[in-house]
């Protein structure tokens, strides 16, 4: 594989994403040029063929979808890219990926929508991508990196969980963190024992069964036995690999929750918090499914106001509510995508300050 | 006492859920007989596609990847780029190559993918029970065609044999029928063909298979296999449209 490097590289965040699939051992990515995530086919088509590996650029993205579900069927790792309009064209071959236990990894940066929308950030795609997206009734792995660090180091792991679980990863960006530069250490790719895909299809070799890669489930009660064990995979997935990260919410009386973009924005507006002192923390959930509901009803247990950020009209919301105590309040403040939308420090600063003072926990603060 | 007329090895000695006079049961049997011929079988990974074709995994005693409806040609570019040193073939009926599948087909035959597309044309989506297919007659009366098809709203059928060869990926195509002993040879060798192509690597191979569909066409298999003659042949003439070989 690429030589790690463990200097300091000052990359794009698009860029970052194709580097760790470099480094993650990706052999195929299929893509089809959509603003912003073209950076990743362009790279790929650049330096996938130095590895051996195969760049093909696709009639559409539901030919990438489904060159990426056959790779995947051959027993490689694979991966596709797109945004919006692409990732919705690409929900049919998904939904038979995870129909067939397919692992592959979508990189989505996400842009306006719904229709052609805008090429600008948004977060209005959360459903989408952590309710499954396609028919049938399933879940994907949906990984959200709010730096281009977390670009690189969350496709390499979208790899790993993918292949562990049998189960599609999404990385869920938007195109702040897709178009951003920043400095990163590129990872070398981790150790994680994973297990033989005795079950691709490679050719059926003497002395050994057909294996047959289909979401074709007709006898009786197969279909039924099939749902039930992936309720059971995902519930394994909450139990393990559930990843968020806290700022400053031991002793807050007001928890900030945002994802991607978002929370980079929020983190700054609860530092201004507290210098103003005021005790806010802040609560980013990485995983998007499996959603760590388990941070919110430990914080919710001290913490009795939420306010969840999100650049759309609420998303996650729905999810932050679930999983907090009952007895805790979350009230939200979006901003739906779309061109001058991107909210500052100052205007969530004052969002915060404005719930803070009816937050009957709070300590006396004077602004 | 020598067993002179015997089972593929690649096909299950099972018997299938296809209807009577189907000619499906034939190009499962010829697929098998080229896999077997060439020495194939454990290389070989089949692309089953949406309809009559989906159960191809049941038949066929190789590795098989089930595609959604229409998109066979890209998983098998899929599976093909991972793996290039593996034989990939698709199987596909009329609705789901030249419908919802044309953009899929068309642009894998231009790459010229070394894979092998079997087009099983019977004038009409089986599975779902008969209604009217991108290859259907003019005139033909179906289930979503009760007064014929209307060229002038519906369009003309593809001739996808004949579309293909203009392409220059491909490598290899031909239509075929299964009417007669005499076809039924004809396409057994162009079959075998379309899988020597692929080992060699001369790009992409295409066969269009002319089936009847007694069930669907509310015929008896003796009178459906006549309508292939009567009806199905004139507008779809048999030949091969491309041969590498030949440039």
């Amino acid at each position: 594989m690429n030589s790690a490097v463990t200097e300091k590289i000052f990359v794009k965040g698009n860029e970052a994403v194709a580097m760790a699939a470099l480094e993650a051992g990706c052999r195929c990515y299929f893509g089809y040029p959509i603003t912003p995530q073209s950076d990743i086919p362009e790279y790929l088509s650049r330096e996938l063929p130095k590895t051996g590996g195969e760049f093909l650029q696709a009639e559409s993205e539901i030919g990438a979808i489904n060159m990426l579900l056959g790779a995947s069927a051959a027993g490689v790792r694979a991966m596709t890219s797109s945004s919006g309009p692409g990732i919705s064209l690409k929900q049919e071959g998904i939904s038979y990926m995870a129909g067939s236990e397919l692992p592959g990894v979508i990189v989505d940066i996400m842009r306006q929508g719904p229709g052609l929308g805008g090429i600008d950030a948004s977060q209005a795609d959360y459903f989408q991508a952590t309710r499954g997206g396609g028919h049938g009734g399933y879940r994907i792995i949906v990984l959200a990196p709010n730096s281009v660090q977390e670009m690189y180091d969350l496709t390499m792991q979208a790899f790993d969980l993918s292949d562990l679980y049998r189960i599609p990863a999404m990385v869920l960006a938007d195109s702040v963190i897709g178009q951003m530069k920043e400095s990163i250490v590129a990872n070398p790719r981790p150790v994680v024992e994973l297990p033989d895909k005795g079950w691709a299809v490679r050719g059926r070799q003497e002395g050994t069964e057909q294996n047959v890669v289909k979401s074709l489930k007709l006898g009786d009660g197969e279909m039924e036995k099939f749902h039930w064990m992936m309720h059971d995979r995902y519930q394994l997935l909450a139990d393990k690999e559930c990843r968020w990260e806290e700022y400053l919410t031991d002793d807050a009386d007001l928890i900030v929750t945002a994802f991607g973009s978002t929370s980079r924005i929020s983190k700054t507006a609860v530092a201004m918090a507290r210098e103003a002192g005021m005790k806010v923390g802040l609560l980013r959930p990485i995983t998007l499914f499996p959603f760590p509901k388990r941070a919110y009803a430990a914080l919710s247990e001290h913490c009795k106001l939420f306010l969840d950020i999100e650049l759309s009209t609420g998303q996650m919301v729905d999810d932050v509510r679930l999983s907090v105590a009952r007895d805790a309040e979350v009230a939200f403040y979006g901003r739906p995508p779309g061109a001058g939308s991107l909210p500052t420090p100052e205007e969530l600063f004052e969002q915060i300050a404005r719930h803070y003072r009816a937050c009957p926990a709070a300590t006396e603060v004077t602004l | 006492m020598k067993q002179v007329f015997t089972r593929p090895d690649s096909l299950k000695d099972v018997p299938t859920h296809f209807c009577p006079g189907c000619n499906h049961g034939t190009v499962h049997r010829l697929v098998g007989e080229a896999i077997d011929d060439l020495g194939l079988r454990s290389e070989t990974i089949g692309v089953a596609s949406v309809g009559c074709s989906v159960f191809l995994y049941g038949y066929f005693d190789i590795d098989v990847i089930e595609a959604p409806h229409g998109r066979a040609p890209a998983v098998a570019t899929g599976a093909k780029r991972a793996r290039p040193d593996r034989i990939v073939f698709t199987y596909q009926g009329d609705g789901d190559l030249a419908a919802i599948g044309m953009s899929e087909i068309i642009h894998s035959a231009n790459r010229g993918e070394d894979i092998t597309v079997i087009f099983v044309n019977n004038t009409t989506y089986g599975m779902t029970g008969g209604q009217m297919a991108p290859t259907t007659l003019p005139g033909q009366k179906t289930s979503t065609s009760p007064y014929g098809r209307d060229v002038a709203k519906d369009g003309a059928p593809f001739k996808m044999a004949e579309l293909l060869s203009g392409l220059d990926g491909v490598a290899f195509s031909a239509r075929v029928a299964l009417n007669s002993p005499k076809n039924v040879l004809m396409a057994q060798k162009a079959i075998k063909t379309a899988f020597q192509y692929q080992v060699e690597k001369k790009g992409f191979s295409f066969i269009e298979a002319l089936s009847s569909c007694p069930t669907n066409w509310g015929m008896s298999p003796l009178a459906a296999n006549q309508r292939v003659v009567d009806e199905m042949i004139p507008y779809f003439p048999l030949g091969t449209y491309k041969n590498r070989a030949d440039l």
